[in-house]
């Protein structure tokens, strides 16, 4: 197809060969893939290829529309309902961007809008709720808060009876970071969503997972067991504008086929675009488009 | 999937009966399965390839010990070399370079590693077990309420915080912290910055402007120890940019591999310092090298089964 003749005349061809699909699974370990996952992807775009000659560029095409092919069926944007409000729980383990990118969603609902409210849930780490005021102020999205050391699974509920009650589009209820090991944390995030079902026993309608692009293998075990304890409906990666490529959500992909909202790409109220398949695809395996 | 190495291992060698010495053939056969238990803990390509090649000339040749088989002994030559690489030369690694003082200490690292946490866990630290005198400076005038929070621990810990002024730019603050610790009769002050990523010109070039006002006498990164292939090019840029003398990995208290710890290890040469095991403040300790082997191998048993025979 497309493929196959978008290689240049001019270009230095290999034959396909152990030694050229080794250097691939390396180039996709290298993004984080993961070892299961690049032997998988490169076996399958080896299959009836071995011997013949090919180009770099052309290899590399044929990755990264592997790689789009798998990642096609998870790019999905954030899914809107119509309960009022509609509740957007936001999870994740320590400082991968949950607070941060619940501002930047914040500003585009906003944008495109709806009334929004934000729960400001981590009621533990120093200066939490004061980091998501500011980027309450920047969205232009009040932001309800309860002291220090509160219960966050009260506040979810007080947040709730509010946000009814005002006939709030969304409510975003930012959480603490907590890692996925600790039983005591993961029941408290478990109580949320049960003190939140009372209110609303469809809610909460979107439990967004927050991956770090940087990040290895262990992305795996968090989406595992945020999967099962909060019942995750959707990810997003953060900081995919650095070096990190998040090959890891091809993995991901593959084992559980979660979709993937948006991405983080910076920290400015900006910096948060859709899942876009084949930019993904083109950057990690380092195709030039 | 594997759980660990030594389980690996005994697939690949459960056809070997007779013991002996390690051939050149079983010791290749065995190393590929190394590399892909080094690459699954999350340890950097360059750096499992270039370890892995280590091993080989170590383990051709080894004597099996007849009470253990050929994979427990390779677990066991890999282990030992994974702890060298680990330790290197440092004999004290909680040990900071804090004489003369005021003496400054430079945290850098990427967006969320925990540098604000580290900071102020490493001022208690050095506060409590040390009886030093220490300030705590926020250099982050990037992220909202960077500043405040740093603060808050302060005020948790009982150690001062440089006092906040809006608008000052992270090399003014980092003048009027050397000047107030020197003033205040500081022994350490220890400088807080803003997250940056390792490929951003500006911020990058700005974090190098801090260092030449302060002459950190320790610069710390501060690395998240579920970091993946990410590793080798956080390490690298950090070094040759900025310059650290020691490295910190947080969220060790997880249950990822750790695989780079050896990534930092083997690309900047710098010393692994302390391991960050919570979010608590007193959820900081020594690195021990020992520990992280095991868990990068996903085992520690078989370790102690070898060196008893
Ligand atoms: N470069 C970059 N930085 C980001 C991105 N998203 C978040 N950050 C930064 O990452 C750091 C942590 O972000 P937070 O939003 O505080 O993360 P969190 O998950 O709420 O952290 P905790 O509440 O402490 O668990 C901040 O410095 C953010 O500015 C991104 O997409 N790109
Ligand atoms: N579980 C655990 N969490 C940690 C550890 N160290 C830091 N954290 C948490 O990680 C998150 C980010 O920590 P910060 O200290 O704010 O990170 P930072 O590097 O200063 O972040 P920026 O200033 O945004 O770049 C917070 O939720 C901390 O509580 C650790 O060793 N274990
Ligand atoms: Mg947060
Ligand atoms: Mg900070």
């Amino acid at each position: 197809g497309r493929l196959m003749g978008g290689g240049r005349e001019d270009e230095p061809r290999r034959v396909l060969d152990d030694e050229m699909l080794e250097s691939l699974e390396e180039l996709l370990i290298a993004a984080d893939m993961g070892v299961d996952t690049a032997l998988r992807v490169t076996s399958n775009i080896a299959e009836g290829r071995m011997g013949r000659r090919v180009s770099a560029r052309e290899i590399k095409e044929l990755l990264a529309e592997e790689i789009a092919r798998v990642m096609e069926t998870v790019a999905r944007p954030l899914p809107l309902y119509p309960s009022k409000p509609q509740v957007v729980l936001v999870v994740g383990v320590n400082g991968s961007g949950k607070t941060t990118t619940i501002g930047k969603l914040a500003s585009q609902f906003k944008a495109a809008g709806k009334s929004v409210v934000i729960a400001a849930g981590d009621t533990f780490r120093a200066a939490a709720v004061e980091q998501l005021q500011v980027w309450g102020d920047r969205a232009g999205v009040p932001v309800l808060t309860a002291p220090e050391g509160s219960d966050p699974a009260s506040l979810a509920f007080d947040a709730m009876t509010k946000a009814q009650a005002e006939g709030a589009d969304l409510l975003m209820i930012d959480t603490a970071g907590r890692l996925q090991n600790r039983a005591d944390l993961m029941e408290e995030l478990a109580k949320i969503v049960r003190v939140i079902r009372k209110k609303d026993p469809e809610a909460p309608h979107n439990t967004l997972l927050v991956l770090d692009a940087t990040t290895g293998q262990n992305a795996l075990v968090q989406t595992e067991a945020f999967r099962q304890l909060a019942d995750v409906s959707g990810l997003v990666m953060t900081k995919l504008d650095g070096t990190a490529k998040g090959g890891v959500l091809v993995a991901l992909a593959d084992k559980f086929g979660l979709p993937i909202h948006a991405i983080g790409v910076g920290e400015q109220i900006d910096d948060l675009a859709p899942f876009d398949p084949e930019e993904f695809a083109a950057a990690l395996t380092g195709l030039q488009r | 999937m594997f759980e660990n190495l030594s389980e690996r291992l005994g697939g690949v060698f459960d056809r070997l009966t007779k013991a002996g010495a390690l051939s050149e053939d079983d010791v290749k056969t065995a190393l590929r399965e190394v590399r892909t238990a080094l690459l699954e803990a999350d340890v950097s390509l360059p750096v499992a390839r270039q370890f892995v090649k280590a091993v080989e000339k170590k383990a051709t040749g080894a004597a099996v010990t007849k009470s253990v088989t050929p994979g427990q002994q390779v677990v066991k030559i890999v282990h030992d070399e994974l702890i060298a690489v680990l330790a290197g030369d440092d004999q004290d690694p909680g040990k900071l370079k804090i004489d003369n003082p005021p003496a400054p200490i430079l945290m850098v690292g990427l967006q969320g590693g925990g540098k604000t946490t580290t900071t102020a866990k490493l001022a208690k630290r050095l506060k409590e077990r040390e009886g030093k005198k220490v300030l705590m400076a926020s250099l982050d005038v990037n992220r909202p309420a960077a500043m405040e929070q740093l603060a808050i621990l302060g005020q948790q810990i009982g150690v001062d915080t440089l006092p906040i002024v809006k608008g000052e730019d992270p090399v003014t603050i980092a003048k009027r912290a050397k000047t107030q610790a020197g003033l205040g009769g500081y022994d350490v002050y220890l400088l807080d910055t803003a997250g940056r990523l390792s490929i951003d010109e500006e911020l990058m070039a700005q974090v190098e402007a801090v260092r030449d006002v302060a002459n950190p006498r320790e610069t710390l990164l501060v690395v998240d120890g579920l970091t993946g292939q990410d590793a080798v090019h956080t390490a690298e840029n950090f070094d040759n940019r900025v310059g650290i003398t020691g490295v910190v990995l947080t969220r060790m208290d997880g249950d990822g591999r750790g695989g780079a710890a050896l990534s930092m290890r083997a690309v900047t040469g710098k010393p692994i310092k302390f391991v960050g095991l919570g979010e608590k403040m007193e959820a900081l300790e020594t690195f021990e090298p020992d520990r992280v082997a095991g868990r990068i191998l996903g085992m520690g048993d078989i370790v102690a089964l070898v060196e008893k025979a």
